[in-house]
């Protein structure tokens, strides 16, 4: 076993895992997700962060092959997603609600699973499951839902996947089972040979664990990057309250909030702030994402208003 | 062997807070020369953090010399950060006690201990370099 901190340059940005460039999909006059480009390199632990409806299923979906798109070009580990056996035996993709077989064992979906897929790592669910206390042998549906949440991981990860997609994988979970799937999950790319993309409505479940980020919003991408690289290239600016066009005309405003005496901005930097009346400070994760949700919420809701005259 | 914790909601990011928890284990005597620190998997494991940010931290340990890599076992610890020699901390941790609690007695709250502190430091920074 050769630890991975001396894989030689690891670090480094290697060949993408996931290239979408102009990605749309209709569902008639719907439009799930418009003009979607983004990149996501191998190795990284990927959170995809959007509100409810945002188009976060869609873009999973076609990233395993399971819908075809409108328009726009979609590549995962160098082809386009279909629905053959070469493509589906390297991507691994877990739906929102779990879905096993809920009157049979763990140890009976380790047999299933080596009947389904060409290279099956059953010993390591075994490993991974009784390191975890769980009993192969009693039914799933008796399982607690942490437990049902890491074997149906542990499931996953055994068909050695290269691209792991997990819909909304911790929302059910309690914070503890929470910390447990997630140190699982981190455990499997530190072995190396993994990229993850897991979606969430909230932030915070995904903040410790993920080094990407693709944040979504009515259907668009508003963010794709490294988050370390996000963060470093954000600010809040804090100030009095005063003409800021200035500074909108050197950086892009993603959000300004005043109140009577106090002018607070987000700002994607384009320079350092030479503004001596603002004061800088680096921005969260958190503040990064709800200000590009918040940006976005405007035009939302003017939208209802105007379908709500419209009756 | 020892195990990290990692703040999520600190201002100090993930993998600055690993390099200061190897660093002040070694100030304090709790790792040695020889020891070994967790394996990335063992780290991300139990704290479900980005396995990047674990390597980011023991490279970075690696660069100022006190931790070396190696082939095929590990992340072993190679010398101590400059300073004075484990046990000082100690010492002078206690004295420090005293001294809060003789404070406390006298009716300082935390932020007033805190400023003082703050003072006192700065007080004999100046002092040094006058001298």
């Amino acid at each position: 076993m050769i630890p991975i901190h001396e894989v030689p340059g690891s670090a480094l940005p290697g060949p993408a895992a996931i290239e979408t460039s102009g990605l749309s999909k209709r569902y008639g006059k719907v439009s799930a997700l418009t003009d979607c480009t983004v990149s996501v390199p191998e190795g990284r632990i990927c959170a995809l962060i959007g509100p409810n409806g945002a188009g976060k299923t869609t873009l999973l979906r076609l990233l395993a092959g399971l819908s075809r798109p409108t328009a726009g070009q979609v590549t995962v580990n160098g082809t386009t997603p279909r629905q053959d056996p070469a493509f589906l035996a390297d991507i691994g993709f877990l739906a929102q609600d779990i879905p096993l077989y809920r009157r049979l064992s763990a140890e009976d979906h380790i047999c299933i699973g080596a009947h389904l897929n060409p290279r099956w790592d059953a010993e390591s669910v075994r490993e991974r499951l009784t390191g975890l206390k769980i009993p192969l042998d009693r039914a799933v549906g008796k399982l607690s839902g942490g437990q049902r949440a890491q074997v149906a991981l542990s499931l996953t990860l055994a068909k050695q996947p290269r691209l792991l997609l997990l819909d909304e994988p911790v929302a059910a979970l309690d914070p503890l089972a929470r910390r447990n799937f997630l140190g699982l999950l981190a455990d499997a790319v530190a072995v190396g040979g993994l990229t993850v993309v897991l979606s969430s409505h909230l932030v915070a479940d995904l903040e410790r664990v993920c080094d990407h980020l693709i944040m979504l919003a009515s259907s668009r991408v508003q963010l794709c990057g490294d988050i370390e690289d996000l963060l470093a290239e954000h600010q809040i600016l804090t100030g009095p309250r005063k003409d800021t066009t200035a500074i909108e005309r050197s950086h892009r405003v993603v959000q300004i909030t005043r109140t009577p005496r106090q002018t607070t901005l987000l700002v994607w930097l384009n320079g350092p702030v030479v503004d001596p009346v603002f004061e800088a400070s680096d921005v969260s994760l958190e503040e990064l994402v709800l200000g590009y949700m918040g940006q976005d919420a405007e035009p939302a809701l003017a939208q209802l208003t105007t379908v709500g005259e419209e009756q | 062997m020892i195990s990290f914790r990692v703040d999520g909601h600190s201002v100090v990011p993930p993998y600055l807070q690993i390099v200061q928890q190897v660093r002040q284990a070694l100030r304090m005597g709790v790792l040695d020369v020889g020891d070994q620190l967790p394996t990335v998997r063992e780290v991300v494991s139990a704290t479900a953090i980005n396995p990047n940010t674990v390597l980011k931290a023991y490279r970075d340990l690696e660069r100022e010399g006190l931790v070396e890599a190696r082939a095929g076992h590990g992340t072993f610890v190679r010398r101590r950060p400059p300073g004075p020699p484990p046990g000082t901390h100690t010492r002078l941790g206690r004295g420090l006690a005293r001294w809060v609690r003789e404070a406390r007695d006298a009716g300082l709250d935390d932020d007033s201990i805190e400023s003082l502190l703050r003072v006192t430091l700065r007080a004999a920074a100046e002092e040094e370099e006058i001298a």
